[in-house]
This record gives structure tokens, C-alpha cells and sequence, in this order.
């Protein structure tokens, strides 16, 4: 920079020194390493960690579990499990794009299972009107969280954790923590078992409940992305006063986000009734820690506003691949939850570092 | 001086009774501490002692773990009735070991401790165990299913277990039911030991249709050939059913299961459930109160059945095929006698 040639001989020659200077505004001095590169194309596509650890474990489980896990039919049999997780997650992921968490999304779901099955079962209301009013139950039950953490303002770890409890609980009473059995639906609401039904195409064999699913996420991927109310969705996460002071109605953002995520729910408990084909109060137990850890992976900031929902469909494969992986590699079940454990830190971890980078 | 004793101990006594209420009877109390208060079992279990409590003049106070391995509120549900001064407890321990401390307490401070349905490890931590003997439960529908299959010398066999904690009525039944069909156990306390080439595999289900379901899934990508079906409790076998119905092989394999339950009883008599051996939560919990209110009156406590270490509470296995040499019931006489 100094270096500018030659001296001039005549004092009206300067510019043309100039011209031979940095043009470059004044800047830190910094080099790009690849790993910086990497850090900086991570940071502008948050999906792209989920989706090229998809394909690597794909690979890898293909090699080490061979035809039995790399079929047309174990990979359909795989969306086919996650299926329901994965729209656990959809709705999980909407809450804590808004920086907030559901630890309820799975009892709401088993709960409006349970009504949608007791209504159609034993009170004889014909199938479509009782999953109406299963959807409309889980709206509502959405709805509450979303009061309680705007009206009230209790933290929604708080809420969530509490409606879990009361949903779980309403749940265990209605049913008399009984299961309707499969043979009683065939009976009297196959409806209900409609997302159980299945295409093959080859090998492969792709129920109406895992193509419920993609629909899920491409339409919320779509609210998120092309509409007002998803920018507004992603500004309360990002910065909830900020978004308020731009004239965003966050309480009402929020309520709305918790009114969808209950609905998605409610979705959701129908297609499970289809993939377990029967309603089992005790299942999906863990169903809200299992969504958690399909958006966790999926690399949505727990920290809200950051993330694409298409990462907790990732997410949830990624789980379903590994689990699915390292049983046909004959691998002790409690192994499968220690690499589960590592997926859900190593994830966060990344999420951590790629939060770093000077934009 | 001496007046003053008479006057206090006459008080104390005035404010024992007041405490106790009217009768001597009603002075027993006892206390039932179930894993959870929301499987059928547990609920037919309150179901039958509150029945004897109520038939024996006795109280009752019930308490239930969160889930199944909620060790933290039973322990606090312990030491309750301690503190309540219980004649006893049942308890259906969620973890056998963890909770042998406080009921070492229970033991010191004088109340009787009565394991239901899943005894203690070592067994002896509790004065008795009531319990189904899930070691039989499993060999009963190990022996039918020998018998009934055609070729049990080349069977292809799904082990659908509970969990990764193998407790006890966990392993008892497995490997009872491996016994009973002749395959070589190994270690009668561990699952996946044994090397017999029939067993295409074991996975766990947590006891419910979903875990069934994906148990059974997943070993069938291992063998397609499956064509008998272990399965820990009804549950499992329901969504096991499920598994093979979706994958078009539902004729293919006998499910055999342990419980009871009445919903596993209509299985059976669909023909979705080939065989269970049905447990009775009912009596074991009226057996327990009874013992209670017996060694409230005089002391005794309840002895093992012979050759056993505990109480045998009964087994009995309901199926519709019967098979000659091994007694059952029918679904029909089943549903009479079935819980949840």
C-alpha cells in the first residue's frame, strides 16, 4: 500500500499515483479460511447441516446394514415411523422459531386422539364430526398455552410443562387409560384410520400418513416463508421488543403461532390413529422430547428466529435413520439412545458455532 | 404425683382415640403404592383393595408413581405411610433396588411391607411378594406355542420385550417363554444371550401399541419370516398384530402375550392373540390388605407358596386352541375373569 511506485516528478502528477493505490475500503485484516467459508454458507442455509448429515448417515448405514436398510421399502418404512414425530415437530418447530418451547404437543395429540376416538366409538358420532371437533379441541388446547404465555406472561417452558400434566391427565381419565382396539375402529370409524392406508409403488410403501406429513411441512413452510404472518413469526423470535417497536402485534403472532401448533397436533393424532391403528392412551409418552430433538437436529435455534421448518423434517429422518441403521446393524437398543443423546449435543454445538460468525 | 401420671396417661390415651376414630378397626391403616395409577393393572389392583378395605373396616391411602420408574415419588409415598404410622405396605416397587433403603425404614419402624406383582431385589427386602409367577406366565404360552406351530424345530421368533432396563418381570417372562418353547435361556436373568438360530431378534415396545408396532417393523425388515411373536403384555401384541397386518403377513405368525387384560382377551378371541396367560391384580391387592389387617390384629406374616419364594397369586392361560397336557381356559370363561 505504501509502495506507490516511482516518485512523481511534478506536483500535479499525484493522481496518478493514486490510481495505482487500494482502492479497497479501510477493513479488518482477515483471510477466509475454508472452515470460515463453511461457517458463512452454514449461517445462510441453516438446513443444509440436517440435510448433508441425512445423506452421509444414509450412505454410511447403507454400507455397514447393506440392502436390508438401503430397499425402496426400509427407507418408506422409516418416513412411515417418523412420520408422526415429525409432525409433532412441525408444530414444535413454529413455537420455538418464536423463541418459546411445547413440552404439551404430544399429550395434546394423544388426548385429541383419545376424544376423536371416544366420541366416534362409544358415543356414536359418525368420524368426520368427532376429528372436527378434535381439531377444534386442539386449537383450543394450543390456544390456552398461547394465553398463558401472552395474557398471563408465564414463560412457556412453564406453561407448556404445566399443560402437559393437565392434557396427560384429562387424557388418562377420558380413556380410563384404556385403548380402543383396532378391530372396534375397522368396526365402527375405519375413518379414523384413514392416514394408516398405503400406495406401493415397487418396494416401496408410502402410507397417506407420511405423505400427511410432507403436505404439513410444505404448507407451513410456506406461511413461514412467502406470507406476512411468517416474517412476522420469524421478527418476535428474532427480537420480540424490536418486532413490537415495528408495529408487529407480537401477542397476537404468538397466540396465533400456539393456536396452529395445537391444530398441527390435532393432525397429527388423527394420522397416529392411522399409524398405530388403535388409540393407545400410554404411546407417544415422550413424544414432546422426541419432537424437541427432531427440530434440535434439524438446526433451529433453540434462541428462536432462525432455522427453516423443512430442518425438523430432516431432523426427524435423521433420528428414524439412525435408530432404524443401527437395529438392522444388530445394535443393543440403549447404544441407539447414547447416539441419539450425541446427535441432540453435536447438533446444538454446531448450532452454537454457526451463531458465531461475523455477518 | 401419682395423680398427675394417671391424669396425663388418661389424656394421651383420650387423644389416641380421638385420633384413631371409633372403632379398634378403623385405628388399621394401610397404604398401597402402585408404579402408576393409570395402567389397568394398577387400576384393578386399587379397584380390589379398596373393596377389602372397605369389607374389612380398614383405611386405605393410595399413592402412584408419575410413570413407570417414578422411584423419587414412591419413595416419598413411603415414607407418607411411615409417617401416617401404617400397619403396611403394598407396594408394586418401580425400580427393585433403588427403593430397598426406605423400605428397610418401613421394616424398622415397625409397619409390613408387601411387594405386589414385582418383587424386590434381593426379595427378601419385603416380608413377602405377592406376585404372578411371570417365569410360568412365559413358559405356559412357550409350551402352546410348541405345541401349536407346525415345525418349532425351524421357527423364525420375535422377542417383543419392555425396555432397555430389563427388569425383572421383564426377563422372567422372556425367558420363561424361551424355556417353555426349548430354547437354551443361558443366564436366566438376561435377555439376548442366548445363541439359538431361531431367534431372529428382540426389541423392546415400552408395553404399549406404538412401541408394538415398531418393534414388530423393525424385526421384520431383519426376517420376513417371522412366524412366532413373543410379545411382553396384550398391548404389544395388539400393535405387533398391527405390524404384520400392514406388511401383508398377518396369517403368517402366532402372537402369544402375558396379562390378561380384557382388551387382550377380546384379541384372543379374535384370533389376533394366539395365547395369554392371565395374571390377577385383584387378588393379589385383596390378598395383601387381608394380610395386613392380619398382622395388625396378631403379628403374623404371610408365607411364600411352597418351593417358591413368594405368594403365588395364580396363572392361568386362556386360549381358544387349547392343547392337550396344558390346562386353559376359553376366551369366553376369560372375559369373566379379566381386569382393565
Amino acid at each position: 500500500m505504501t509502495d506507490t511506485g516511482s516518485p512523481p516528478d511534478g506536483g500535479q502528477d499525484y493522481e496518478e499515483s493514486l490510481a495505482k493505490s487500494d482502492r479497497s475500503v479501510a477493513s479488518f485484516a482477515r483471510s477466509h479460511t475454508p472452515i470460515e467459508t463453511l461457517q458463512h454458507v452454514l449461517h445462510g442455509n441453516p438446513t443444509l447441516v440436517p440435510v448433508i448429515v441425512l445423506i452421509v448417515s444414509v450412505g454410511i448405514f447403507g454400507l455397514i446394514a447393506g440392502e436390508r436398510f438401503f430397499s425402496a421399502f426400509n427407507l418408506t418404512l422409516i418416513i412411515q415411523q417418523v412420520s408422526i414425530i415429525g409432525m409433532l415437530a412441525a408444530a414444535q418447530s413454529l413455537v420455538i422459531l418464536t423463541a418459546g418451547i411445547d413440552l404439551s404437543v404430544a399429550a395434546i395429540m394423544v388426548l385429541m386422539s383419545v376424544i376423536a376416538g371416544k366420541l366416534s366409538i362409544e358415543m356414536g358420532v359418525p368420524a368426520p364430526l368427532a376429528l372436527l371437533v378434535a381439531f377444534a379441541g386442539g386449537t383450543a388446547a394450543g390456544l390456552l398455552n398461547g394465553f398463558l404465555v401472552t395474557k398471563a406472561k408465564l414463560p412457556p417452558f412453564i406453561t407448556t410443562l404445566g399443560t402437559w400434566s393437565i392434557f396427560y391427565a384429562l387424557n388418562l381419565w377420558l380413556s380410563g387409560a384404556q385403548s380402543i382396539r383396532s378391530s372396534d375402529l375397522d368396526e365402527q370409524a375405519p375413518f379414523l384410520k384413514f392416514f394408516g392406508n398405503v400406495i406401493e409403488i415397487g418396494g416401496a410403501r408410502i402410507t397417506f400418513g407420511s405423505i400427511l406429513m410432507v403436505l404439513v411441512f410444505v404448507a407451513l413452510w410456506y406461511a413461514l416463508n412467502k406470507t406476512a404472518w411468517g416474517r412476522h413469526v420469524y421478527a418476535v423470535g428474532d427480537d420480540k421488543e424490536a418486532a413490537e417497536l415495528a408495529g408487529i402485534r407480537t401477542d397476537r403472532t404468538l397466540l396465533s403461532v400456539y393456536g396452529l401448533a395445537g391444530l398441527v397436533c390435532a393432525i397429527a393424532a388423527w394420522a397416529s390413529i392411522g399409524r398405530v391403528g388403535s388409540i393407545s392412551p400410554q404411546a407417544f409418552y415422550e413424544g414432546n422430547l422426541q419432537s424437541i430433538t427432531a427440530v434440535v437436529i434439524g438446526g433451529i435455534s433453540l434462541f428462536g428466529g432462525r432455522g427453516s421448518i423443512l430442518g425438523a423434517l430432516f431432523g426427524a429422518l435423521i433420528v428414524g435413520v439412525f435408530q432404524s441403521g443401527l437395529r438392522l446393524a444388530g445394535v443393543d437398543v440403549l447404544w441407539q439412545v447414547f447416539a441419539i443423546g450425541w446427535l441432540i449435543i453435536i447438533a446444538v454445538a454446531i448450532d452454537q458455532w454457526i451463531r458465531k460468525v461475523s455477518a | 404425683m401419682t395423680r398427675t401420671i394417671a391424669l396425663a396417661s388418661t389424656a394421651a390415651l383420650a387423644l389416641t382415640l380421638g385420633a384413631g376414630g371409633a372403632s379398634a378397626q378403623d385405628d388399621v391403616l394401610a397404604c398401597l403404592i402402585t408404579k402408576t395409577d393409570t395402567n389397568p393393572f394398577f387400576v384393578k389392583m386399587k379397584e380390589g383393595a379398596s373393596e377389602k378395605a372397605g369389607e374389612l373396616g380398614i383405611e386405605l391411602n393410595t399413592y402412584a408413581g408419575k410413570l413407570d420408574g417414578d422411584v423419587e415419588t414412591q419413595i416419598a409415598a413411603v415414607e407418607s405411610c411411615i409417617a401416617a404410622g401404617a400397619s403396611g405396605i403394598l407396594i408394586t416397587p418401580s425400580d427393585s433396588r433403588a427403593l430397598v433403603p426406605v423400605i428397610e425404614q418401613a421394616k424398622d419402624a415397625g409397619l409390613l411391607v408387601i411387594a405386589l406383582d414385582t418383587p424386590f431385589e434381593p426379595a427378601d427386602a419385603a416380608h413377602a411378594t405377592f406376585a404372578t409367577d411371570n417365569f410360568k406366565a412365559g413358559e405356559l404360552i412357550g409350551q402352546w406355542a410348541r405345541a401349536t406351530i407346525d415345525d418349532p424345530a425351524n421357527a423364525k421368533i420375535a422377542l417383543l420385550d419392555l425396555n432397555a432396563s430389563e427388569v425383572s418381570v421383564d426377563y422372567l417372562r422372556d425367558q420363561g417363554f424361551m424355556t417353555g418353547f426349548g430354547i437354551d435361556v443361558k443366564d436366566p436373568t438376561d435377555i439376548g444371550d442366548e445363541d439359538d438360530p431361531r431367534i431372529v431378534g428382540h426389541d423392546v415396545t415400552d408395553g404399549n401399541e406404538q412401541g408394538g408396532r415398531e418393534a414388530m417393523e423393525n424385526l421384520l425388515q431383519v426376517d420376513s419370516g417371522i412366524n412366532v411373536v413373543y410379545t411382553i403384555n396384550e398391548p404389544a401384541a395388539a400393535g405387533a398384530y398391527a405390524a404384520l397386518e400392514s406388511f401383508g403377513l398377518a396369517d403368517q405368525a402366532t402372537i402369544v402375550s402375558v396379562d390378561g387384560g380384557c382388551p387382550g382377551v377380546e384379541d384372543v378371541k379374535a384370533g389376533i392373540i394366539g395365547a395369554t396367560s392371565m395374571q390377577f391384580p385383584l387378588r393379589m391387592a385383596s390378598l395383601g390388605v387381608e394380610a395386613i389387617a392380619q398382622y395388625a390384629k396378631d403379628g403374623s406374616v404371610p408365607q411364600p407358596t411352597d418351593g417358591l419364594d413368594f405368594f403365588n397369586t395364580g396363572v392361568t392361560l386362556v386360549t381358544d386352541q387349547p392343547v392337550e397336557g396344558l390346562e386353559s381356559i376359553g376366551s369366553d370363561e376369560a372375559l369373566e375373569q379379566c381386569w382393565g
